[in-house]
């Protein structure tokens, strides 16, 4: 039998139903696992063995009571650490809020609970999700667990680096413009970034409010289907969350492809693009059609402007939402405070910022500033909505999109920091799909010539996540990308 | 010259739990108790709308004849200040939820309409204490969150005393409405103004200045008063007038600038993408306007036609729903309209007034009830009491449910009409007070009064007035 930590999601939480293995027993050999891997990875910022003893020991009892405990009974899961846990402290990845503990659980973790699973721990990310290779994060690095050099991709980074390391059997990352769906495809796991309003932002620190959504990584695609099922649905909490029932999708992944119809965004194959990857995604694409799927050419004619758009719309709301990180009431206030509440907000923000946020801040005062609104910040709303546009015309003829996730593979750690807008581009295949609203997955689809492994996305309709897994499945049924591991 | 003024009203809405969230929106909890994650604005948590606030909002529209919007959107006002968690205030800007009305004033020239340029909603900050024992200053949060109402007029008001009277006139609409307990002194009824002053006929708007912190309505006429003069003045003095913003400064008598830095903000609204459109459905306006209440100016003229009120009395009576809805219990309960009327504006609100209750919405926290002071008064018109002791039961009356019947039996304090023993008090008055008599015979009616005193004081205030009257009258004519 294989190590604990080896098994999928479901077998684990099939085990611990049947009684064959406690939730004890899988929580400390995660716990193991986290301390063998962590020197290598660093994907945790906290890790709270304790808390998920307790939590184990609990599900245990209730099991041998009798108790329906859940789909995810038992199952250690983490979550990256934007979301929030109650009595666990959640960082955003900031030094604001490196001591600040919650008195709340988001909706999304308190589903978790509900559904059984254990949390262990909180992931690193890039500070506030803002990034794409969590370098930013202002509390922690995170290897790509593929080749300690390289980065593990952003913002979810932590989340995506210790499912590859199996280091947890799943887990919630957010994803405002790719944030999921890159370092999946980096870290060579799954990873769904549900439609917006599909799954509750309530408890989630805000990047960018109309653009954030929550959403799963694991290691295979039924996985991330448990785990979607556990944490989807309308929440009262959350005003943009939709009221449709989301129905449960773990069992309905069969199906196969054929007869569907996919569409191949022309500008999604550009120049420049790593010749290994463009092969991967093309090859992807092959395996599709031998499925049984056919697939066209589509044009989303205003990608050129989704960068733009997105710099906008997102650091404008990103200025506001951080605007309540100024040390008054938790956080980061610092030693000397000055004389005024004017310096007080200044030295603590200049303190607990890192530069990354500051420079997005500053971004999104300017665009929502008077004299400036109309030509950016609305000028952006109206060519969001023609980007939403295009895809309904390409979604019009086809049952999803296929596409790749970022032009390269994990990049070093440090080879773009400096850069601040070549590493903008990491995100320019996934960004529309925020901007537009709707699902996008990442599914493993290969490796580059130095063992890096590549991303094939697929993005959906609207609320259609079951059509995005069912493709998945398929293509993960007619190959085995997702079966390697790291070697760590 | 002539000024121009248009007001800003801040109305504290009387739901039971805040804008956004759960937590009671009541007044007076002890600091930060009425307080959760959301209205804290701790990281991650979301606004969900009060639909109640919407209620109010179209209710206070519907009453000033606004069109109430079928989409409104709500906006982020972003500015740092200790005292708003968030960073931003959610409030509306761009498409408030109701605009276009107006509300007609009564003023000494006639009724006069000023219009209403919008009622938008949006959520009140928290409170800074600045505790001279304590280094820091330190927020209360309770406040964060309450549900307000702002009430934008157009500046349509000319002096003063029109400002004056549309605050009234607003305050008991949206008493009357039941949204807002209008209670200027606590802060749920706010108050800016905006105020031009331009030679007459001149067309063009002068340069406007905001006034702030006023906090009574007093406090409104006599800053704009100062406001007017000191623009006027200016002008008179060849100075141009800066537009900025003011504070009333009470004590002193007297506007003065805030600092520029202070009113110089890019608040950069936006759409709040944390709550959606907010979508009123046709039905649901109409519902509300099923059940609006009977506003001031449809009672007024209710209770001249139901019961033969004067306009003045009518007035008075109304401008307070608390004070309509008590004279009509009155006159439920049985006492004449007339007398309620009297007893009301002049016993009731007095004590009402010298005890500081008038901003009590809730006519249950009353001295006296209106059941109680209808029995009063049938005493009186019965000739069990008369009109003097009823009044000094009041005091004893006060915060009892006692029966004022009772109370009288109980005293003693009923009326003496016995005939025999009134004749012998009033014989016995004339006998000791031959000066006054001779007064009274030489034509100085007013000396009356001064034997009717006396009598009473013989009989221990009990006597029943109009029969001293009568038996002293026929005393004299007789012994003439
Ligand atoms: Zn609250």
């Amino acid at each position: 039998m294989s190590a604990l930590h080896d098994l999928s999601l479901r077998d684990a939480a099939m085990r611990v139903r049947r009684r064959e293995v406690s939730a004890v027993e899988l929580t400390r050999a995660i716990l193991e696992r986290i301390a063998a891997t962590e020197p290598q990875v660093g994907a945790y910022l906290t890790v709270c063995g304790d808390e998920a003893l307790a939590a184990a020991a609990a599900i245990d009892r209730r099991l041998a009571a009798g108790e329906d405990v859940g789909r995810l009974a038992g199952v250690p899961v983490a979550l990256k650490d934007i979301i929030c846990t109650a009595g666990v402290r959640t960082t955003a990845g900031s030094r604001i809020l490196e001591r600040f503990v919650p008195p709340y659980d988001a909706t999304v973790t308190a589903r978790l609970r509900e559904a059984g699973a254990v949390i262990v721990g909180k992931l690193n990310c890039d500070e506030f999700a803002m990034g794409s290779s969590t370098e930013n994060s202002g509390l922690g690095t995170t290897r790509n667990p593929w080749d300690g050099t390289r980065v593990p991709g952003g913002s979810s980074g932590g989340s995506a680096a210790a499912v590859a390391a199996r280091s947890c059997f799943g887990a919630l990352g957010t994803d405002t413009g790719g944030s999921i769906r890159l370092p999946a495809a980096y870290c060579s796991v799954v990873g769904l970034k549900p439609t917006y309003g599909r799954v509750s932002r309530y408890g989630v620190m805000a990047y960018a409010s109309s653009l954030d959504q929550v959403g799963p990584l694991a290691r295979d695609v039924a996985d991330t289907a448990v785990l979607f099922d556990a944490i989807a649905g309308h929440d009262p909490r959350d005003s943009t969350s939709s009221p449709r029932p989301s129905r449960a999708l773990a069992g309905s992944l069969e199906g196969g492809v054929r007869g569907l119809r996919l569409g191949m965004p022309r500008e999604y194959f550009v120049e420049g693009m790593q010749p290994d990857v463009e092969r991967a995604v093309r090859e992807a694409v092959r395996v599709l059609e031998g499925a049984g799927a056919s697939v066209e050419s589509v044009s989303l004619p205003h990608s050129e402007y989704a960068i733009a758009t997105y710099y906008l719309v997102a650091t404008a709301e990103a200025s506001s939402n951080l605007a309540r990180y100024d040390g008054v009431r938790y956080g980061l206030r610092v030693a000397n405070p000055g004389s005024s509440v004017g310096e007080m907000y200044a030295e603590t923000r200049a303190a607990g910022f890192g530069a990354e946020v500051k420079r997005r801040i500053m971004l999104g005062t300017y665009a929502l500033s008077a004299g400036y609104y109309d030509a950016y910040y609305l000028k952006a709303l109206q060519v969001r909505t023609l980007i939403a546009q295009d895809f309904t015309k390409a979604l019009a003829g086809c049952d999803a999109l296929v596409a790749p996730i970022a032009p390269t593979t994990a990049f070093r750690l440090g080879e773009k920091t400096a850069d601040p807008l070549t590493m903008y581009l990491s995100d320019i295949f996934t960004i529309s799909v925020n901007l537009a609203g709707l699902p996008g997955m990442s599914i493993p689809c290969g490796f580059d010539g130095d063992g890096l492994p590549v991303g094939l996305q697929l993005i959906g309709k609207p609320f259609d996540e079951a059509t995005l897994l069912r493709v998945a499945a398929a293509y993960e049924g007619s190959t085995d990308w997702h079966q390697r591991g790291p070697r760590l | 010259m002539e000024s121009v003024i248009g007001l800003e009203v801040h109305a504290e809405l009387l739901t039971r739990s805040k804008i956004f969230c759960g937590c009671s929106a009541g007044f007076g909890a002890p600091p930060n108790t009425n307080v959760c994650p959301v209205c804290l604005g701790m990281p991650g948590v979301l606004p969900v709308l009060n639909r109640r606030v919407v209620e109010f909002a179209i209710r206070a529209g519907l009453a000033t004849g606004c069109a109430v919007a079928p989409s409104s959107i709500f906006a982020r006002k972003n500015y740092f200040y200790p005292d708003i968690p968030k960073g931003y205030q959610i409030s509306q800007y761009e498409l408030p939820i109701c605009a276009g009305g107006h509300i007609d004033v009564v003023t000494e020239a006639g009724t006069k309409r000023v219009g209403l340029t919008r009622i938008h909603m949006e959520e009140d900050t928290g409170k800074n204490v600045h505790d001279a024992h304590v280094a820091d200053s330190l927020v209360d949060f309770n406040r964060s969150g309450v549900p307000l109402l702002e009430i934008v007029s157009e500046p349509d008001l000319r002096t003063p005393g029109e400002a004056g009277a549309y605050l009234r006139t607003l305050r008991s609409i949206l008493q009357y409405l039941e949204v807002c307990d209008g209670n200027m002194e606590e802060g749920s009824f706010r108050c800016d103004a905006n105020v031009s002053v331009r030679p007459r006929g001149q067309k063009e708007l002068g340069t406007k200045v905001e006034i702030k912190n006023m906090n009574s309505f007093r406090a409104v006429e006599r800053a704009l008063v100062y406001e007017i003069a000191r623009q006027e003045q200016a002008i008179a003095d060849g100075e141009r007038i800066v537009q900025e913003t003011r504070l009333w400064d009470a004590d002193r008598e007297e506007t003065r600038s805030m600092r520029s830095k202070e009113s110089a903000h890019d608040y950069r609204y936006f759409p709040d993408p944390d709550l959606l459109p907010l979508a009123v459905e046709p039905a649901w306006i109409a519902e509300i306007r099923r059940t609006m209440p009977e506003l001031p100016a449809e009672r007024r003229a209710r209770l001249e036609r139901e019961h033969g009120l004067s306009a003045y009395d009518a007035d008075v009576l109304t401008q307070r729903k608390d004070v309509a809805d008590y004279f009509e219990a009155g006159v439920r309960a049985g006492a004449p309209a007339k007398d309620m009327a009297n007893w009301t504006m002049t016993e009731i609100l007095r004590m009402v007034r010298d005890e500081k209750l008038d901003e009590a919405l809730v006519i249950r926290t009353w001295p006296i009830g209106p059941t109680q002071l209808a029995k009063l008064i049938r005493l009186v018109t019965t000739g069990v009491v008369n009109r003097n002791t009823a009044k000094g039961l009041l005091p004893k009356l006060r915060g009892t449910e006692l029966d004022p019947q009772e109370l009288v039996r109980r005293e003693g304090l009923a009326q003496v009409s016995d005939r025999a023993a009134l004749e012998a008090a009033v014989r016995d008055v004339i006998a000791r007070c031959p000066d006054q008599v001779a007064q009274i015979r030489a034509g100085k009616e007013k000396v009356m009064g001064f034997l009717v005193g006396q009598v009473m004081k013989a009989t221990g205030g009990k006597a029943n007035a109009q029969m001293v009257q009568d038996l002293l009258r026929a005393a004299l004519a007789q012994s003439s």
